[in-house]
């Protein structure tokens, strides 16, 4: 009965105690290497660092639950960056020129809408046929950047409307909208994997598939609705981004994939399945968004930031491996 | 028998923790011997021939090669040795030429580690010459029928000078005409003087193809037989084991309506024209040798296989099933034999791996009501005597014998009406044996209809109201628990048709 609390205590607390150190140490690193004389740990920094985080984190919550399931999603960038496309282009369309502001939630639920049909055909394509949701969603993640760039060629799309900007950069209780947005969503997914039967069938389908098929779960329906929900969230977070920007380059959201997989396997998710927390992926969101943060607040470049993420994440799987025989080991005594 | 043995084990032991697998086995491999190998699963075969093979160390005993004692440190050594093995899952690699394969380690070199192809072929095509096989040097593996790809791995076990080849189900995915040209290479080798051992579970081959035979019951060394002097049912008894207790079963209390019919089914070569009932009240015991096709029409009435033809006939209504979430809405559950690998998701607690199938119902608006599991959990804890501290433990850290309750409980607590078990007690210590043994006859008094799939004679003798007999994929007999006999039963499974047998 005793196995496996250390290294559970270890797993589920380590990215917390990541997050610790690096504000420790940026600080005071910082006191030696900034340019600025602006303390590190600023309250206004911290909110910002929030708001900075809801891109990826917004993402980052629907990948959880669709690695916890047992699948990933590579389309995720490209997918965001269609809905941006939507949600810009969409005010701008003639039919909806008589609507007046009235065009705004509309442009939203346009764009959140195609992300939801793009996400559950990812996820319905994966249960029909039965190949393997990272071949699946590699070739819809070209296929979608592909969409992108048949729309607008290399131009970027724009369209400011004030209204939307004000209301995305306005602030409540002190957080900007991005900021409530991302803990809102965090608070729905953390209650969809912890308290619903689609949470937990999703866990049950990703620790052991034979299993859940024999306790009569139907698993195509649940990947697909985890799909549509990575697909849903995608779309939300550029709805917020560029609610605010205004403008969208077609190469917008490249990337962004890897960027939530490191934080949601930073969190703790296992790329197996079966096993991660809502928790553990807000952790990892807002630690590599401290890394990136603390080391431009020190004076490195981007280059360096993307080096010592990697580097990081490579140590961190190694450590949760060397902590995972470790425990196996004990239970074989 | 003047000939040294090429292979000789004295004695042999090798402990797990809590567990004895290998007790004291001996016997001997004489050259151009075919020696087949037998008993049932968990008797011991796999580990003796890890031990063997170098993978394991055994814990007492001698292995002797000729008349030098030798110990295999690894697997390079036994090979070395003179010690191959022929596995029945095949270990190539399909991307490569039959050439690379067999010299895979080992490829003849030129210069600059440049691989010398003219040598290999050479080689190879030498090789593959003296098996007279239909394939040369270059074919790639993977184009290969499996016959062929054995043959790839047996002249791999050529390019050594082989003393002893062992061989382990090399027939379970062959055709008939491919087993004769398996046969033909196993008498080459023999006429060489290579020593063979041949482990399977098909009563037919043995008797045509080997020499002697040795049974291992439990980690035990149960004799060794010359096949000549020797038929089926002797091999079978000494399989299985006489000692028996004989606390039979007897039909005492009243049988309901029948549950479940099964007329005609069949399941392509799996198993044919397969025809019971299951009434209520009642424990119908499945008996029959490892492959005798119990398990797959467990899964058939699953829905995890679908028949090739016949009917399922629930409370006398046909039922199709598709899927086990069919199987479940119509009230069928099975407890699979891998409780760890189909049963359980062992990363969940125990509520939440014993309400699994049903927390769809167990809603309070969007979320799950973990009062009622709670209560569900609570309530069959205590009727099946689950010994956990609480339902927060995970269920891969609870005894295998708590974990089969917490599979049982997850579908009693469903109120099913055909209850399916299969291999109730593999894994399980003795105590909870019993306990689970006692449960079945109590499921049967309270009127579920229950099918007890079992490789344990005694536990099929003490369970079942009725037992159906299966070899090769057909139902032999059906016997009511007056009728069977360890003798009749045993003459069943062997396809022995009664009277037929002396």
């Amino acid at each position: 009965m005793q196995q496996g609390t250390l290294s559970k205590a270890l797993k589920s607390g380590a990215i917390w105690g990541f997050i610790a150190f690096e504000l420790v140490f940026f600080s005071v690193a910082g006191e030696f290497l900034s340019l600025s004389d602006k303390a590190f740990m600023d309250f206004d920094n911290m909110l910002l660092l929030l708001k900075q985080s809801a891109p990826i984190g917004i993402i980052a919550m629907g990948m959880t639950i669709v690695m916890v399931n047992g699948n990933i999603d590579l389309s995720v960038g490209a997918t965001f960056a269609i809905a941006a496309i939507i949600l810009l282009e969409s005010m701008t369309w003639p039919i909806f020129a008589a609507l007046g502001d009235w065009v705004i939630p509309v442009a939203w639920l346009l764009a959140l809408t195609a992300g939801t049909l793009l996400g559950a055909l990812n996820g319905l394509i994966v249960w029909k046929t039965g190949v393997d949701a990272f071949i699946v969603t590699l070739g819809s993640m070209l296929g979608f950047r592909g969409i992108v760039f048949m729309f607008n060629g290399e131009n970027p799309t724009s369209h400011l409307n004030w209204t939307l900007v004000d209301f995305a950069e306005a602030e409540f209780l002190g957080l900007a909208t991005a900021s409530w947005v991302l803990l809102a969503v965090t608070l729905v997914i953390w209650f969809v994997m912890s308290r619903t039967v689609h949470g937990r069938n999703a866990y049950a389908i990703g620790d052991n598939r034979e299993a859940a098929v024999n306790a009569g779960i139907r698993v195509g329906p649940h990947m697909m609705i985890n799909f549509a929900i990575i697909g849903f969230l995608a779309a939300l977070s550029a709805v917020v981004f560029y609610s605010e920007s205004g403008s969208v380059n077609p190469n917008d959201g490249q990337l962004y994939e890897l960027w939530v997989i490191t934080a949601v396997v930073l969190g703790g998710t296992k790329i197996t399945g079966g096993a991660g927390s809502v928790i553990g992926t807000f952790g990892g969101v807002i630690a590599i968004q401290l890394l990136r943060k603390g080391l431009g607040h020190i004076g490195a470049d981007t280059s360096t930031v993307n080096l010592v993420i990697g580097l990081i994440l490579i140590a961190v799987l190694f450590l949760d491996r060397q902590l995972n025989v470790k425990g196996k080991e004990e239970l074989k005594v | 028998m003047t000939t040294a043995p090429v292979l000789h084990l004295d004695n042999i032991v090798k402990t797990f923790p809590g567990v004895r697998a290998l007790d004291g086995v001996s016997f001997s491999v004489l050259p151009g011997e075919v020696h087949a190998l037998m008993g049932e699963n968990g008797a011991g075969k796999s580990t003796l021939m890890k031990v063997l093979g170098g993978i394991y160390q055994p814990d007492g005993g001698d292995i002797y090669m000729g008349d030098t004692k030798v110990t295999m440190s690894g697997p390079l050594e036994a090979k070395a040795m003179g010690i191959v093995f022929i596995h029945q899952e095949l270990s190539l690699a399909e991307e490569l030429s039959v050439a690379e394969n067999i010299y895979l380690g080992e490829l003849p070199r030129k210069s600059f580690g440049r691989v010398d192809w003219a040598t290999l072929t050479a080689q190879t095509n030498a090789i593959l010459k003296k098996l007279n096989v239909g394939f040369d040097a270059k074919t790639r593996v993977g184009d290969l029928s499996i016959a062929n790809q054995q043959m790839v791995e047996i002249a791999r076990a050529l390019t050594v000078d082989a003393k002893a080849v062992i061989f382990d189900e090399p027939t379970a995915s062959l055709t008939d005409a491919e087993k004769v040209v398996l046969f033909d290479v196993i008498a080459d080798l023999k006429a060489d003087g290579v020593g063979i051992i041949y482990i399977s579970h098909r009563m037919e081959e043995i008797f045509k193809i080997t020499d002697r035979i040795s049974i291992l019951r439990d980690g035990q060394y149960q004799g060794t037989v010359v096949t000549a002097e020797t038929n089926e049912e002797a091999v079978t008894q000494m399989m299985i084991g006489r000692k028996l207790d004989l606390s039979r079963n007897a039909a005492h209390h009243d049988l309901g309506a029948v549950a479940l019919e099964v007329r005609g089914l069949s399941c392509g070569a799996l198993y044919q024209d397969v025809s019971f009932e299951v009434r209520r009240g009642e424990v119908v015991g499945f008996y029959g040798l490892v492959g005798a096709g119990r398990t797959e029409i467990a899964e058939t009435l699953f829905g995890l296989r679908d028949p090739s033809a016949g009917q399922i006939l629930l409370d006398g209504e046909e039922v199709r099933l598709h899927s086990p979430a069919d199987a479940i809405a119509l009230g069928i559950s099975l407890v699979p034999e891998d409780r760890k690998g189909q049963g359980l998701i062992l990363g969940m607690n125990c509520r939440d791996n014993m309400t699994l199938p049903q927390v769809d119902d167990l809603k309070a608006g969007p979320f799950v009501a973990e009062g009622a599991e709670i209560a569900i959990f609570d309530q069959y804890r205590d009727r099946l005597d689950i010994r956990t501290p609480s339902w927060k433990q995970r269920v891969g850290n609870l005894s295998g014998g708590n974990q089969q309750k917490i599979v049982i409980g997850k579908w009693l607590s469903m109120h099913p009406n055909v209850l399916i078990v299969d291999e109730p007690t593999r894994g399980i210590d003795v105590g909870s044996k019993s306990e689970i043994h006692k449960l079945l006859r109590e499921l049967a008094a309270q009127g579920y209809a229950v099918i007890v799939i079992s490789s344990e004679m005694p536990e099929v003798l003490h369970v079942s109201d009725r037992i159906v007999a299966m070899y090769s994929g057909r139902i032999t007999r059906t016997f009511t628990s007056d009728e069977v006999t360890e003798d009749n039963l045993i003459q069943a499974i062997s396809g022995i048709k009664p009277g037929h047998a002396a």
